[in-house]
């Protein structure tokens, strides 16, 4: 039983994580109809910085409370690299067909994978301190890492504060008019530059966060973003890409098959949501909450 | 009415055949030229150059921008390797002969699929469905060797008329599998060439460029994106095959995704928008991978900053740009 609570959780831990980045990913695809293959890319660079970070910090000797601060900053850092790329290198390229946008983010994607092992090298990155400087809880005979609870309480509170965000503030409406029309919103006199750059910057600050988060469990590595980004596609194909309603569900199935392919079919885990993937676009190409 | 189109058509494969006769003669004469591992560079680069040209049917000609060729291409390899272990005989007929059907099923299988979708969908569609073929060969390691792959030795050429198996086998197998290589490459681009010229070929420039006046113009659009489908995913599949005993392994890298996005990178080098630039960026690409390869640790950021302004600067490739200037030399001359 208590083993069932622990899978449960570690599917709740995976959810969240895979939520922050399938919503930054989903953000932009909603707001500027780009599909960012350099997400996942963004999302490891989160970790790095963090895990560089709090190594720093500890070598500095600072209290390991204060290293909790360092998360956001983690997620800050990935978001100002998102401000300085979007009207850099995704601003010429909205009017033209999708094909270049794709290959510039996949070009992105490269020089960000080499500049991550050219600046932290090969050798992973781990910031484990951090999760040992939460105390260990017993669930019925078992251990479970508080620092766990609470990265799926912060998923909890990301996904609260962007829904609120979108749908309850002069922003949101702005964000939602600028995805539904461009030409529209940018001639009744809004700045359309500036929406874009603020909704990429959020979708990114989404990744780093998640990178963040994350680094502490599990050490940073090369490859990392590829990876996840892979995943990362699987919840925003499931969910519908644009939707974030459809990344948070997304992202509770995508965990919690993992979770139950790991455990009962671990050749075929990565094959089964694939093809969960593939059958959700072929029965409702928009996904389960898509619009377009 | 149709005989002039085909008297023209005649006339542009003749003029086809005129501009590529001293290439042709050029790429024959030049095993003699260089050394053994610049030929292997160059027959990397014939083979890449067939992948692109299948691909490319898909994007260029039929307006599909597909992210995932690398299963093709790596079913082709596979099928190599899955003879080798299984079968037997070690003979290149006999790997085209049960590869090339292999790869046409399985491309009209996810094609049938994947076209139903267009745009950005099409692309993720296709790249999920070649992750799970990599998935597969990754995890099954009892039958695809997991991350180590699968040994695939040197194979006869010409039922067997050719071995390779004495000291100096490796430089003869270069030499041979050269010329090899380069039959089937001109097999090729003669196919594509007639494929694309066809009315068929036609047909799917039309829906490429509006779909609903093809639709209207009583064409069966789904179809037709099918079958370009297999074809173009079958021509990537044999460049998988020919590529699997040069390489001599085969690993499941050459399914994964960012295989794929090398495949587009090689077509969008040399420009989608004509027929002759995927088979220059494929071996233009080949070069360019291979010195970066050389020259520094961190290649893949060379390849991504020259990505990014290729896209940038040069988005109709190499060729497109030659043309361009060509065209305004051209029109300078005309004026003076």
């Amino acid at each position: 039983m208590s083993i069932l609570i622990i899978q449960l959780l570690n599917s709740l831990l995976y959810a969240s994580v895979l939520f922050l980045i399938a919503a930054g990913l989903s953000l932009i695809f909603g707001v500027m109809r780009i599909v960012n293959l350099a997400h996942g890319s963004l999302y490891a660079v989160g970790a790095y910085v963090t895990a560089w970070l709090a190594g720093r910090g500890i070598a500095l000797g600072v209290g390991l409370g204060w290293l909790f601060l360092l998360l956001p900053l983690g997620a800050l850092s990935v978001a100002l690299i998102g401000i300085v790329i979007e009207p850099l290198l995704l601003r010429p390229f909205y009017r033209r067909a999708e094909e270049y946008q794709l290959l510039v983010t996949f070009g992105l994607l490269q020089i960000l994978e080499d500049l991550i092992r050219l600046v932290w090298g090969g050798t992973p990155l781990s910031a484990d301190t951090l999760m040992d400087a939460l105390p260990i809880l017993h669930i019925g005979g078992l251990f479970y890492p508080a620092y766990n609870l609470l990265v799926i309480a912060i998923g909890v509170v990301a996904a609260v504060i962007l829904w609120a965000v979108i749908y309850h503030t002069k922003f949101g409406v702005l964000l939602r008019a600028t995805s539904q029309d461009r030409r529209m919103a940018s001639a009744l006199g809004l700045n359309v530059g500036l929406v874009y750059v603020v909704a990429f910057g959020i979708g990114c600050f989404m990744a780093g966060l998640g990178g963040a988060i994350v680094v502490p469990t599990q050490a940073a590595v090369l490859g990392m973003g590829v990876d996840a980004l892979i995943i990362a596609f699987v919840v925003v194909v499931i969910g519908g890409l644009g939707s974030l309603k459809g990344a948070l569900i997304g992202a509770v199935v995508v965990s919690f098959v993992r979770t139950a392919g790991i455990q009962f079919f671990p050749e075929l885990e990565l094959a089964v949501l694939y093809l969960i993937a593939a059958l959700v676009l072929l029965v409702r190409p928009t996904g389960l909450f898509g619009t377009t | 009415m149709t005989r002039r189109v085909q008297l023209l058509e005649n006339r542009s494969l003749l003029k086809l055949a005129a501009a590529a006769a001293p290439i042709l003669l050029a790429l024959i004469a030049l095993p003699s030229l260089i050394n053994t591992y610049q030929v292997q560079l160059v027959i990397y680069g014939l083979i890449a150059a067939i992948a692109a040209l299948g691909f490319n049917l898909l994007l260029g000609y039929t307006g599909l921008l597909s992210f995932g060729h690398s299963a093709y291409f790596g079913i082709g390899a596979y099928s190599v390797a899955f003879v080798v272990a299984h079968l037997g005989p070690h003979s290149m007929e006999f790997y085209l002969l049960l590869g090339i059907p292999l790869v046409a099923v399985t491309s009209a299988l996810f094609g049938y699929i994947c076209v139903r979708h267009t745009r950005i969908f099409f692309g993720i569609l296709t790249l999920a469905i070649s992750q799970v073929v990599y998935s597969l060969a990754l995890k099954l390691f009892w039958v695809t060797g997991g991350s180590d792959g699968l040994r695939v030795p040197r194979p006869s050429l010409f039922l067997g008329l050719l071995n390779f198996s004495g000291s100096h086998g490796f430089q003869f197998f270069i030499k041979s599998y050269y010329y090899y290589v380069l039959g089937i490459f001109v097999i090729c681009v003669i196919l594509m060439w007639v494929i694309v010229h066809s009315p068929f070929g036609k047909a799917l420039q039309a829906i490429r460029d509006n779909e609903v006046r093809a639709r209207f113009l009583g064409l069966r659009i789904r179809r037709f994106r099918w079958i370009s489908f297999l074809v173009s995913g079958t021509f990537t599949g044999v460049a998988g095959i020919l590529w699997a005993p040069l390489n001599g392994l085969t690993t499941p890298d050459i399914l994964y995704w960012t295989f794929s996005g090398e495949i587009v990178f090689a077509a969008l080098l040399g420009g989608f928008r004509n027929f002759t630039g995927p088979i220059v960026g494929g071996i233009v690409f080949t070069y360019l991978r291979t010195y970066a390869v050389a020259s520094t640790e961190y290649w893949q950021l060379l390849l991504g900053v020259v990505l990014v302004t290729l896209v940038l600067v040069l988005p109709t490739g190499i060729v497109g740009a030659i043309a361009r200037a060509r065209q305004r030399l051209g029109r300078r001359n005309a004026v003076a």
